[in-house]
């Protein structure tokens, strides 16, 4: 217990603050998810032959990748890519992308690739009449999209989102490999200082047992305020 | 591009070799947690929850971590036989690996078990079957054909899974790419290379469940 106090000679600060950090990248992941899946799901939907392969290709691709691939691909290829395009403009010197958001970036378009299966799924489970009685009244098409169909959307994608989110905190501990110090890197690190990886690896477990359940108890309570009425 | 090749290839045997022996192992596992789950003893059935829960919650790279690093530091372990099996990363990966899609495995089957019609058990205990035929010939090949979907699922989650292998020093195909990028300094080579390998054995595994699908899926 002495090895997880807070201040100087213990870990407790480094992996509260590690959480912390797992947080962050998960959230900020999920943002950049949402994203891609808000451009994705429209693409995937679409009666346009090439936009519908774009979107199949996106989702397809990345799920039948492994995770730590796309981590690697932006990691080592972001730099160059930067630099690279910095050179077009003109800029020669060395770019380095802080690794927050590569991770954050990485694991958000893994998890907008799931994000947009379950929009997806979402938006084809309303029922066709709400778009034609929309059409009927002359309601235009963005807002249909606004008013009626996004609301509904959003509402039927909670109970899968909460699974897409709960990959999404489990995939941030892959970043710990760029050098991201979030939980898995500071347990690596405590690990390695203290030599009792057995104890540091199995507190690492703890918080992610801990930010998991947590989770569910705070997404089940926002099923349960939204699902009000239906 | 055609010279990294066979090296990448060498590496996907290995990833291939992973998914296979964990897969196995992930199954028998899993069968067994299963069953432990719809056993009607609290403490049996509370003990194969948490299991689940535990390999469920957790990132793989945890577990592997506990396992490679975590298992290496109890004394009795290290002077005992096991230390053979647990001092080689390969054997580390295979049993991190198990365990893991064991616990989703387990939750597979045992949502298929639940959800076979009552009517058949009790059509089988009026005609007399005993308890023990019924699972065997009844119960069991009703939830492995409607588990095949899910399965297949997870045997593609497992095949992305085996590529934490190459961060405890194993050379699958994740690990023979970050050789190659670290060589040529050509990532966008070598990482669109394995993940083209990786799309492909993806691949090959969903159309095989497809037609496993096809061929014994459940009709209802």
């Amino acid at each position: 217990m002495e090895l997880l106090s807070f201040g100087d000679t213990g870990w407790g600060d480094e992996l509260f603050f590690a959480t912390l950090m797992t947080i962050a990248v998960s959230i900020a992941a999920m943002a950049i998810g949402f994203i891609f899946a808000l451009i994705f799901t429209p693409l995937k939907l679409s009666k346009n032959k090439t936009l519908n392969v774009i979107g199949n290709c996106y989702t397809t691709i990345i799920r039948g990748v492994p995770e730590l691939l796309v981590i690697y691909l932006l990691f080592f290829g972001g730099t160059g890519a930067a630099m690279y395009v910095a050179s077009i403009f003109g800029y020669d010197g060395y770019i380095e992308i802080n690794a927050f958001i590569t991770g954050a970036l990485a694991i958000g378009i893994i998890s907008g690739a799931y994000s947009t299966e379950v929009f997806r799924g979402a938006i084809l489970s309303i029922d066709k009449g709400q778009f034609e009685a929309s059409k009927v009244l002359g309601i235009k098409k963005y807002i249909q999209f606004y008013k009626i169909i996004l609301p509904q959307m959003l509402r039927l994608s909670i109970p899968n989102l909460s699974n897409v989110w709960q990959i999404t905190l489990k995939d941030t501990s892959l970043i710990s490999v760029t050098g991201l110090v979030e939980i898995m890197r500071q347990s690596y690190i405590a690990a390695g200082s203290t030599r009792d990886p057995l104890f540091f690896y199995s507190v690492a477990a703890v918080l992610y047992l801990m930010l998991t359940f947590l989770s569910m108890k705070l997404i089940n309570k926002l099923e349960i305020k939204y699902s009000k009425g239906y | 591009m055609i010279s990294i090749f066979p090296s990448l290839l060498s590496g996907a045997v290995i990833t291939l070799q992973l998914l296979v022996s964990s897969m196995f192992f992930g199954l028998i596992i899993g069968l067994i947690f299963a069953i432990l789950r719809i056993n009607k003893n609290p403490i049996i059935n509370k003990f194969a929850y948490g299991y689940s829960y535990f390999f469920r919650g957790t990132p793989l790279l945890v577990q592997l971590y506990l396992i490679y690093y975590g298992l290496a530091n109890i004394e009795f372990l290290r002077n005992s036989f096991f230390w053979v099996i647990i001092k080689e990363p390969y054997w580390c990966a295979i049993i991190a690996f198990s365990l893991n899609t064991g616990a989703y495995t387990s939750e597979i089957l045992r949502s298929a078990f639940q959800t076979i019609k009552k009517g058949y058990i009790e059509a089988a205990q009026s005609l007399g079957v005993t308890k023990k035929i019924t699972f065997y010939r009844i119960q069991l090949p009703i939830a492995i054909k409607q588990s095949l979907p899910a399965y297949g699922n997870e045997i593609i989650l497992m095949l992305k899974g085996t590529s934490l292998a190459s961060v405890i020093t194993i050379m699958d195909l994740m690990g023979e790419a970050r050789k190659v990028n670290v060589l040529t300094f050509k990532p966008f080579e070598a990482f669109i290379t394995a993940g083209i390998i990786y799309l492909f054995i993806t691949f090959i595994i969903h159309n095989i469940i497809k037609y496993l699908e096809k061929k014994y899926g459940f009709q209802t």
